[in-house]
C-alpha cells in the first residue's frame, strides 16, 4: 500500500509558546481508517490540521500525497485542500442559503459547473440521508442532521482523504454509530479517513487502528 | 471550468452582493454619483465655454486705426508695410469716409451722424491674421503699435483668449477636484469592502477551508466595486443630464430676449465613457486595497496559510 500521510517528529508550537505537538512520528497507507483518541487538548485538532495545511508545523516534517506541508506555497494550498473533505469541529455551515446550497460550496469554489454540481450534491445529500431536506434552512436541522450536513459537504467533491474532527461529540451513541457506519462506507470504497475522537462507543469497535494522543505525544 | 465562466460566476456573485443590500448599495450609489457630478458638470460647462471662445479664435481679426493726424503718405506707408507681412491672410483699407457711411446704415445712427457735424471716425486697416497663435498675434499687436501715425490696434478676440486663460485655470481646478473627490471614493469603496467581508468572514474562512484560491475570494468584491463604481458614474450622469435639459430651458427664454439662440451641451460620448470607467477604476481600486488588507488579516487571525 502506498504511504498517504507521514509525520516525522513533528513538532508545533502556537503563538504564545504553546506546544501542541511534540515529535510526533506517524505513517499511514492509503485507503486507511484511522481513528486518533485523546483527552480534550491533547492536540488531536492540531494534528489534522496540519494535513490540511490549516496550520504548518513547527519543526519536523508533514507529507500529504507527495506534497510537503512544511514548505507548501502558499498559492498551492487550495490544490491540495481540494484532494481533502473536512469535518469541522466547529461545524462552519453557512446560515445564510439552505442545505444544498452548503453542500454545493466546494464544488462552486472549484469551478464545477451547474449541472454536474446538483447531482453530485444530491447524490451526497442521498448517501447520508438528507436528501429530503435539501431545501431546509440549516437552522431547522437537529444537531444529528447538521453533522451530516456537514459530511455531505466534505465528500461531495469525492476527495481522497476525509478528515473528521470528532463527529460525534454532543451525538448520542445510536446516532455516532450511524455516523460511524457512512465513514465505514466511504473508506470501502478507498477513501484515507481520519477521524478523531474520544468516544468510547467508536473506540470500542476496535476494528480499527487507533492512535493516542497525550499532552501532545502519540503513545500505543 | 473556463476563464469566461468563472468571471461570469464572479460577477453574479457580486450583482447577488448588490441585489442582497439593496439600500447600503443604493446609498453608495448615490454618494458616488453626486460626488463625481460636481466635477464632471463643471467640466461640461468648460467644455461648453470652450467651444464658443473656440468659435471665436476662428474668425479672430485685427482692427489698426490711425491717428486723426494721419496723412494720405502715412496711409501709403502702412499699407507698404502690411503688404510686405507674409504671416497674415489679407487686409483692407477702410477710410473714414467709407466707415461713416456704414455707420450711418445702421439704425437710428444717421440722425446722430448728421448731428456731429464733423467726422469723428479715423481711417483703419482691418486685418485678417488667419489662425495665428494668440502670442504671435500679440507681438504683431506690439510691433503694428510701434509704426508711426497708428493710433490703436485692436484684436477683437481678445476676450477669447482671457476666456481660454480662465478656461486652463478651470480646468486646473476639475482635475484638483477629481482628485481629491476620486480619493474620497476610493476611501469610501475601502469602507464598503471592509464591511462586507466582516459580514462574510465565516464564509470566506470556510471557502480557504475547501480549497478556494486567492482569485476567487477576491473577484466577486473587484466587481462589486467596480460594478458600484459604474452605477455612480451612470447616476452622475443622469443628474447632468436633467440639470443640462432644465438650464437649456431657463437658458432657451434667455436668449430669446438677446435675439440669439444658448445651448448647453452634455459630454461628448467619449467623455461619458471617460467618466464611466475612471468611476469603475475608482471603485476597483478601493475594493482590491480593501480586500488585500483584510484578507490578509484575515488569514493571519484565523491562520489559513
Ligand atoms: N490557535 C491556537 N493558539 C494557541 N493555542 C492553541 C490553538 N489551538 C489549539 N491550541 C492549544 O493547543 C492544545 C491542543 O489543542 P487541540 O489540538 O485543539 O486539542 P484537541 O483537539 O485534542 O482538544 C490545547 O491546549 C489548545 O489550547
Ligand atoms: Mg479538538
Amino acid at each position: 500500500m502506498a504511504v498517504m500521510i507521514s509525520f516525522s517528529s513533528v513538532s508545533k508550537f502556537y503563538p504564545g509558546g504553546f506546544e501542541a505537538l511534540k515529535g510526533v512520528t506517524l505513517s499511514i497507507d492509503q485507503g486507511e481508517l484511522i481513528l486518533f483518541s485523546g483527552h480534550s487538548g491533547a492536540g488531536k485538532s492540531t494534528l489534522l490540521k496540519l494535513i490540511a495545511a490549516i496550520e504548518r508545523p513547527t519543526s519536523g516534517s508533514v507529507i500529504v500525497g507527495q506534497q510537503n506541508i512544511g514548505t507548501l506555497r502558499r498559492s498551492a494550498i487550495p490544490y491540495l485542500r481540494r484532494n481533502i473533505g473536512m469535518i469541522f469541529q466547529e461545524q462552519k455551515i453557512l446560515y445564510d442559503r439552505n442545505v444544498f446550497a452548503n453542500v454545493m460550496l466546494p464544488l462552486q469554489v472549484t469551478g464545477f459547473d451547474t449541472k454536474t454540481s446538483a447531482s453530485r450534491v444530491r447524490a451526497a445529500l442521498d448517501k447520508v440521508g438528507l436528501l429530503a431536506k435539501e431545501k431546509a434552512d440549516p437552522v431547522t436541522l437537529s444537531g444529528g442532521e447538521k453533522q451530516r450536513l456537514c459530511i455531505a459537504r466534505a465528500v461531495v467533491h469525492r476527495p481522497t482523504i476525509l478528515i473528521a474532527d470528532e463527529p460525534t461529540a454532543n451525538l448520542d451513541s445510536n446516532y455516532a454509530r450511524d455516523i460511524m457506519a457512512v465513514f465505514e462506507s466511504f473508506n470501502q470504497v478507498g477513501v484515507t479517513v481520519l477521524i478523531s475522537t474520544h468516544d468510547r462507543t467508536l473506540l470500542e469497535s476496535a476494528r480499527h487502528r487507533v492512535l493516542e494522543l497525550k499532552q501532545g505525544k502519540l503513545v500505543a | 471550468m473556463s476563464w469566461f465562466s468563472q468571471h461570469g460566476h464572479a460577477l453574479m456573485r457580486a450583482f447577488r452582493q448588490l441585489a442582497g443590500t439593496p439600500v447600503t448599495s443604493l446609498l453608495s450609489i448615490i454618494v458616488f454619483g453626486i460626488v463625481l457630478s460636481l466635477p464632471a458638470g463643471i467640466f461640461v460647462l468648460l467644455e461648453n465655454l470652450s467651444e464658443v471662445s473656440g468659435r471665436a479664435t476662428d474668425s479672430q481679426q485685427m482692427t489698426l486705426m490711425l491717428d486723426t493726424t494721419a496723412r494720405q503718405a502715412d496711409v501709403e506707408l502702412i499699407n507698404t508695410r502690411l503688404e510686405a507681412l507674409t504671416t497674415i491672410e489679407g487686409f483692407r483699407f477702410v477710410s473714414k469716409e467709407v466707415a461713416l457711411d456704414e455707420l450711418k446704415q445702421e439704425n437710428g445712427m444717421a440722425e446722430v451722424m448728421h448731428n456731429l457735424g464733423q467726422n469723428p471716425l479715423p481711417d483703419a486697416f482691418v486685418i485678417n491674421p488667419g489662425r495665428l497663435p494668440a502670442n504671435e498675434i500679440e507681438k504683431m499687436q506690439a510691433m503694428m503699435q510701434s509704426w508711426p501715425k497708428v493710433a490703436h490696434v485692436l484684436v477683437d478676440t481678445d476676450w477669447a483668449r482671457k476666456l481660454d486663460a480662465i478656461l486652463d485655470v478651470g480646468r486646473l481646478v476639475v482635475m484638483m477636484l477629481a482628485a481629491v473627490f476620486g480619493t474620497a471614493l476610493i476611501i469610501v469603496m475601502f469602507n464598503t469592502i471592509r464591511l462586507q467581508l466582516l459580514t462574510r468572514r465565516d464564509e470566506i474562512e470556510l471557502s480557504k477551508w475547501i480549497g478556494a484560491t486567492d482569485g476567487y475570494i477576491r473577484r466577486p468584491f473587484l466587481y462589486f466595486g467596480a460594478l458600484q463604481g459604474l452605477l455612480g458614474a451612470a447616476l452622475a450622469w443622469l443628474l447632468l443630464y436633467f440639470m443640462i435639459i432644465r438650464l437649456n430651458e431657463v437658458l432657451a427664454e434667455l436668449a430669446r430676449l438677446y435675439d440669439t439662440t444658448i445651448t448647453l451641451h452634455h459630454l461628448s460620448w467619449r467623455d461619458s465613457l471617460a467618466l464611466l470607467l475612471l468611476s469603475g477604476a475608482l471603485g476597483w481600486i478601493g475594493a482590491r486595497g480593501s480586500v488585500a488588507r483584510h484578507l490578509a488579516q484575515i488569514d493571519q487571525e484565523s491562520s489559513v496559510s
